[in-house]
């Protein structure tokens, strides 16, 4: 007799394969997350810790209007950025699956993963300073005046900000476009279709699920950036990641500092589940109305050629 | 609907040092069935893309009734494509894909509606129509795909090797539905395909093509029983294939009765032609192997235009309605023969395997073949 494992065997191993990602997850993940949540409702003590009793007062100390403009550069820097990102990336990502070169333009991709996020900030301040060569060849050219920065303001912070992610938007982009199936172009182009048209027609909706990926895996990281407007942006350019770290290290507020973060983590899942239902709720559902017309037009077609079918 | 002839001539296409298309010239007549036939690789459906706008030919030009229309994008010629994938829109459901081209011809909803369900009736996918392709059957995929090119009324419909993904049952039965939505919408097909048999049996015309060139054009039967060169004899159906030289010709009724010599055969053959041909000149002899008659003893009928040789089966390979024979002769050849099995009192005593027979075809059933090498 042939040996079969049983469905429910299989099933019970596949649980056990997933446990030692399940136990890390908990102690490195879920724990501290529930730690952070807890300590948002405590209040602060004189030494920076935390102590009782419960309190609400660290989500209401969020609604000044100073927080609340941080927020809202957040938000638009956060949009901005990944709109960018995602232009950006789509023609890129369409070369790549194109291309006969992948392997070598995927390296060209990973290569400035393998240099420190800080160092290659720290690149762009020494292109973008008054001392850089941006800034020196724009002088030469009369566009900007002698000694004026390219940086310390929120045009910097989304340049970098692209840069940095522009990589986690081309990547998912690329694998979903490599998966398209190109000659569905090409028959749209034959039934008529420009080709504006058949990309916004046929590419588009086939590559839902690579943009919304590009967009989750940009959209997240910097709507919590803090390093890049720290590093690049003005005073003008402080964002919700910034006021996490001051009130983590400066001011000591470790409930307020929780708040913000339970409010960006909580943002961030809203986000991630508009985008996955919106992307699960394309399916056709077979409504009643689309039932009576089968059954009109499966009738109609009886009698027209009912002897020609037998 | 409406219809026109397509001519192609003198198109040449290179893709780096490979010659996709060398100097191809085909004219293909308005409403006919048209099969561009050869081996992968030969060029067909390169010929087929530029055709559809997909590709540009380095050098020739092509014309829909007579009106140069190599600079039109494929979206403003009056040609749609069955592709070898189907190439239906995963994210659209029949209903759409079917609807895709009206919608872009920005058409009002009932007209839509209405002409949608039509082709959904003609290719009988009623109760599909709110499906997504990926529900479907490869069968399904296939009449979705026709039903998408035709509600477009193009004049010419190109269909890419469209039956090669099905198994072979569902492709017979798909071949004869497309002939017989050929003679119902009686636009011109062209029709690309690897598969000898599908072209003999729906086409008007066939280019056979091989490395980049058109080798012979010409009705099916024409094809197969007057092949023009040695790779069309090859390439259709089976053949017993021989080097020959010419030896000597005269007339014989309205043709000419040529005396060849065929080393291969063990001696001269006797074999009519249109032509007379010139002694001495090296041909290739041919003879298909269902017009071989084989049998335990000799012809009775054998006279001068019979070719008769004895032999040993080598090897029988039956296959129910037919059988083929490997018939190794005294001197050394092999000749292939397909026997077609009758009634039993018609058909004879049954032929084994080490059986000793006669092999014999009429001087009428052989053919010579001119041109060699390609």
């Amino acid at each position: 007799m042939k040996w079969r494992p049983s469905e429910l065997r299989v099933r019970k191993l596949g649980m056990i394969y997933s446990y030692p990602m399940g136990v890390w997850l908990l102690v490195f993940f879920v724990i501290p997350l529930a730690i952070i949540f807890l300590y948002s409702f405590l209040t602060r003590d004189i030494y920076g810790t935390v102590k009782y009793p419960f309190t609400l007062s660290a989500y209401q100390a969020m609604f000044s209007k100073s927080y609340g403009v941080v927020l809202f550069r957040t938000i638009w820097i956060t949009v901005l950025s990944t709109v960018l990102c995602l232009l950006l990336s789509l023609p890129a990502g369409y070369a790549m699956a194109r291309s006969k070169n992948q392997t070598f333009l995927l390296f060209l991709v990973m290569v400035p993963f393998w240099t420190n996020s800080i160092i290659r900030i720290f690149a762009w301040i020494t292109l973008l300073s008054s001392e850089g060569i941006l800034s020196h060849m724009l002088q030469g050219l009369g566009l900007l005046d002698q000694g004026m920065d390219l940086m310390y303001n929120n045009g910097a912070v989304v340049l970098v900000l692209v840069y940095m992610y522009i990589p986690y938007s081309i990547l998912p982009l690329f694998t979903t476009i490599d998966k398209f199936d190109f000659s569905l172009l090409d028959a749209a182009r034959d039934l008529g279709a420009t080709k504006f048209q058949a990309i916004v027609k046929v590419l588009l909706p086939n590559i839902k699920s690579g943009i919304s990926t590009a967009l989750i895996f940009t959209a997240i990281p910097i709507f919590g950036a803090y390093t890049v407007p720290q590093l690049v942006g003005g005073k003008e350019s402080t964002m919700l990641g910034n006021i996490i770290v001051e009130q983590v290290q400066k001011a000591r507020n470790l409930p307020l500092a929780s708040a913000f973060s339970v409010v960006l983590c909580l943002a961030s899942t809203f986000g991630v589940l508009w985008m996955l239902k919106d992307a699960g709720s394309s399916k056709t559902k077979s409504s009643l109305s689309q039932q009576a017309k089968v059954e009109a037009n499966v009738k109609l077609s009886h009698q027209g050629d009912s002897n020609e079918r037998a | 609907m409406n219809t026109f002839p397509v001519a192609a001539s003198h198109i040449t296409r290179a893709f780096g040092d490979f010659k996709a298309l060398d100097d191809v010239s085909v004219t293909i007549n308005a409403g006919e069935f048209f099969s561009l036939l050869g081996p992968s690789g030969c060029g067909k459906t390169t010929l087929l893309r530029i055709i559809a706008g997909f590709d540009y030919p380095d050098s020739g030009s092509l014309t829909f009734d007579g009106k140069d229309i190599l600079d039109l994008p494929p979206e403003k010629r009056h040609v749609n494509t069955i592709f070898q994938t189907y190439a239906l829109f995963p994210h659209l459901s029949v209903y759409d894909n079917i609807a895709f081209a009206l919608k872009l011809k920005k058409r009002s909803k009932e007209e839509i509606d209405e002409k949608v369900w039509r082709f959904v009736r003609m290719v009988q996918l009623e109760d599909h129509v709110f499906k997504k392709p990926s529900q479907l059957s490869g069968g399904q995929k296939q009449r979705v795909a026709i039903a998408r090119a035709l509600i477009n009324e193009p004049n010419v419909l190109l269909l890419d090797e469209p039956l090669s993904a099905l198994d072979a049952k569902l492709r017979q039965n798909l071949l004869v539905e497309l002939d017989k939505i050929h003679d119902q919408v009686g636009i011109t097909f062209i029709y690309v395909t690897h598969d000898q048999s599908e072209a003999l049996s729906v086409s008007d015309h066939i280019a056979v093509m091989n490395k980049g060139k058109v080798l012979q054009i010409g009705t099916p039967y024409e094809i197969y029983e007057a092949p023009a060169t040695e790779f069309v004899a090859k390439f259709i159906g089976e053949t017993n294939y021989y080097p020959a030289t010419v030896v000597s010709f005269e007339s014989y009724k309205d043709e000419y009765l040529v005396k060849a010599l065929v080393p291969e055969l063990g001696g001269e053959v006797l074999v009519t032609d249109f032509e007379p041909q010139e002694p001495g000149k090296e041909v290739a002899y041919t003879v298909r192997p269902e017009k071989v008659h084989i049998a335990t003893e000799l012809h009775t009928k054998a006279d001068r235009l019979i070719n008769s040789y004895s032999g040993v089966v080598e090897e029988p390979v039956y296959s129910g309605f037919q059988s083929k024979y490997f018939v190794k002769l005294d001197n050394g050849s092999t000749v292939k023969v397909l026997k077609q099995h009758e009634n039993y009192m018609d058909d004879g005593p049954d032929i084994e395997w080490k059986d000793h027979v006669y092999v014999s075809w009429s001087a009428e059933d052989g053919f010579l073949i001119k041109e060699m090498g390609q």
